[in-house]
């Protein structure tokens, strides 16, 4: 009997320009965007030397965003943010963000209108599959695939098959779309989603801001998922139309789609969730962590593609305001664009930051991936709303990453031991 | 197409911060990049390794980040192939891209040990553990794959389409 296609499989089909697609086929599928950073794209621009064919397919489909290591952390990383510029400028890149209009990748290119539904895009990022969140499929590559790419306008995919997360019932004063994917890693493993898309559908989503959604799919890597992808409701579709006049299009999940597995998850029962050193998948709710012997922390670190966004900010505010961090803790908050940085100081968010005696810094990848503004000396423990917390990944190799929301971040901060608001 | 060498040997989730940590990514360069190569996992790696060793690890080796400067750095150590039960996405498209050689394997992943001589044939897919006499068949290539790989990366193989 002929089956139907997942959401991922018909967006790739259409942009390989076949009626059908099934799982383990390979297809060249058009490329609505490329993406690259100021560590992925050196490494690419100089492959793209080897190609006959000079120049790019399209210079308003490239996105060249130095985010990791900007503002330039020292003389090398300038030298690779100069590569970058210089290629930009040489090949008219419409889309390349200078220190003072660039922001977060993940975050930034949402909000400049750059990905919307329907778009099948390839970063040399692995949290590419952020965008899943407006349902276009993206997805990390490296930078060869990112060089083969900006040259011809295609990629090769091996079309996955996937994974169904049913959501349900409504998450909730506390608990956010970090503690929702931290959940299903902790519950499927970093491997559980390999090679597979990560399709999230139910009823619950409606309650699920457009930033929960964003640092849901975002994550879909850490359970080794291609991509993660979330249907295109009135919520979704008013954030494209708010931020992008590109033409988009709406695809579903035909109604006998084939899945490899299904997972239901009710949301009103999660609780904030915590994954401990040295993978994501290590996690324990509050509950579990309360009754522990307190972990003392040194520093906190809130921002990243994962929560570096408005709501997430808003959020470590209300947690924040009036109160201190303990004595001797680092708070280190980052908003993840300029646009959210000059929000959130509209709206006070930064006076209550500072007030609190965390320090506020410009948009940069910088502590995530210990680049640099928050690394970690030996043994020291930091709660971090990144997403990642492998060994040496934030610092010295033997300190330690524990992931986690905003609120519980923040709360941290103030507790100096991991802790969620008490309500919570 | 073959591989021989002695085998370091690694557990699950072998990520791109262990393989190359982020604070060396302000290099592009595969020579100072396999300096630090496998670094905060195993401090000895560079300083054991000879020209044609294989890694052999068990499940979701290369999970993480899509530094394309992980496989760069295994192949510029030396490394003649990469043995796994299984491989994150990113990093096998990486390994292919750039012309690593890497083959999914969980029996050998189970049945090859630290410093074990192994060699690999490509063509065929065969993995012999010359120091046990043991031999396993590891999954060969789709054909799309062998001709990127057989083209020394994708970009020769775009090349040689156009």
């Amino acid at each position: 009997m002929d089956m139907g296609m997942t959401m991922t499989q018909k967006i790739l089909a259409a942009a390989a320009g076949l009626e059908k697609v099934e799982a383990g086929q390979l297809i060249e599928a058009n490329l609505n965007l490329v993406l690259g950073n100021d560590i992925t794209s050196p490494v690419a621009i100089k492959e793209m030397d080897k190609f006959k064919a000079k120049g790019v397919f399209d210079k308003d489909k490239i996105a060249l965003v130095p985010d990791h290591f900007v503002p330039n952390k020292d003389i090398k990383s300038a030298e690779h943010c100069k590569c970058v510029r210089e290629f930009a400028r040489k090949n008219d890149i419409t889309n390349y963000f200078e220190v003072g209009e660039m922001g977060i990748e993940h975050a930034l290119l949402p909000e400049k209108g750059l990905t919307v539904a329907g778009d099948v895009i390839i970063g040399a990022d692995s949290h590419t599959c952020t965008y899943g969140a407006l349902g276009a499929f993206s997805t990390g590559v490296g930078s060869t695939d990112m060089a083969a790419g900006m040259a011809t306008g295609k990629a090769w995919f091996k079309v996955p098959g996937a994974i169904r997360f049913v959501l349900t019932g409504k998450p909730a004063k506390w608990v956010s779309g970090k503690d929702v994917i931290l959940h299903i890693i902790g519950m499927i493993g970093v491997d559980g989603a390999l090679y597979k898309s990560m399709e999230f559908v139910g009823d619950g989503i409606a309650s699920l801001s457009m930033d929960d959604r964003f640092t849901i799919a975002n994550m879909a890597i850490e359970a080794g998922g291609k991509n993660g992808i979330f249907p295109v409701d009135a919520l979704a579709e008013a954030y494209i139309k708010e931020h992008s006049d590109k033409p988009y299009k709406i695809y579903q999940a035909d109604e006998d789609a084939v899945y490899d597995a299904e997972y239901t998850i009710d949301l009103s029962a999660l609780r904030p969730t915590v994954a401990f050193p040295h993978l994501p998948e290590n996690t324990h709710t509050i509950d579990e962590i309360r009754q522990m012997e307190p972990i003392a922390i040194d520093q906190v670190v809130i921002g990243s593609c994962t929560n570096g966004r408005l709501d997430d900010l808003r959020t470590a505010a209300e947690v924040l305001k009036g109160r201190h961090v303990a004595k001797g803790m680092r708070c280190i908050v980052i908003p993840a664009t300029q646009a959210i940085y000059m929000q959130a100081m509209e709206e006070g968010l930064l006076k209550t930051f500072i007030e609190a005696g965390a320090v506020v810094s410009t948009p940069t990848c910088g502590p995530c991936l210990g680049g640099y503004m928050g690394i970690l000396a030996e043994g020291e423990r930091c709660v971090s709303t990144t997403n990642r917390n492998f060994v040496g990944r934030m610092g010295h190799v033997s300190s330690e990453i524990y992931l986690a929301s905003p609120a519980v971040a923040a709360e941290s901060a103030v507790a100096g031991v991991i802790s969620a608001p008490e309500e919570a | 197409m073959n591989a021989k060498g002695s085998v370091f040997k690694y557990g699950d989730n072998v990520d791109t911060d262990v393989i190359i940590p982020a604070r060396y990514l302000n290099s592009s360069d595969p020579a100072e990049l396999a300096a630090h190569c496998m670094e905060d996992i195993d401090g000895d790696f560079i300083k054991r390794v000879k020209k044609g060793d294989i890694i052999v690890a068990e499940k979701n080796f290369g999970c993480g980040s899509s530094r394309e400067h992980a496989p760069i750095a295994i192949k510029a150590a030396g490394v003649s192939c990469v043995i796994a039960e299984t491989f994150a996405r990113i990093f096998y498209r990486n390994a292919i891209n750039i012309g690593l050689p890497i083959i999914e394997c969980p029996e050998a992943a189970r049945g090859i040990g630290a410093g074990d001589e192994v060699e690999v044939d490509f063509d065929s897919g065969v993995i012999t553990n010359v120091t046990k006499g043991t031999s396993f068949q590891g999954q060969a290539f789709p054909e799309f794959m062998q001709r990127i790989i057989s083209s020394e990366g994708l970009i020769n193989y775009i090349n040689s389409q156009s």
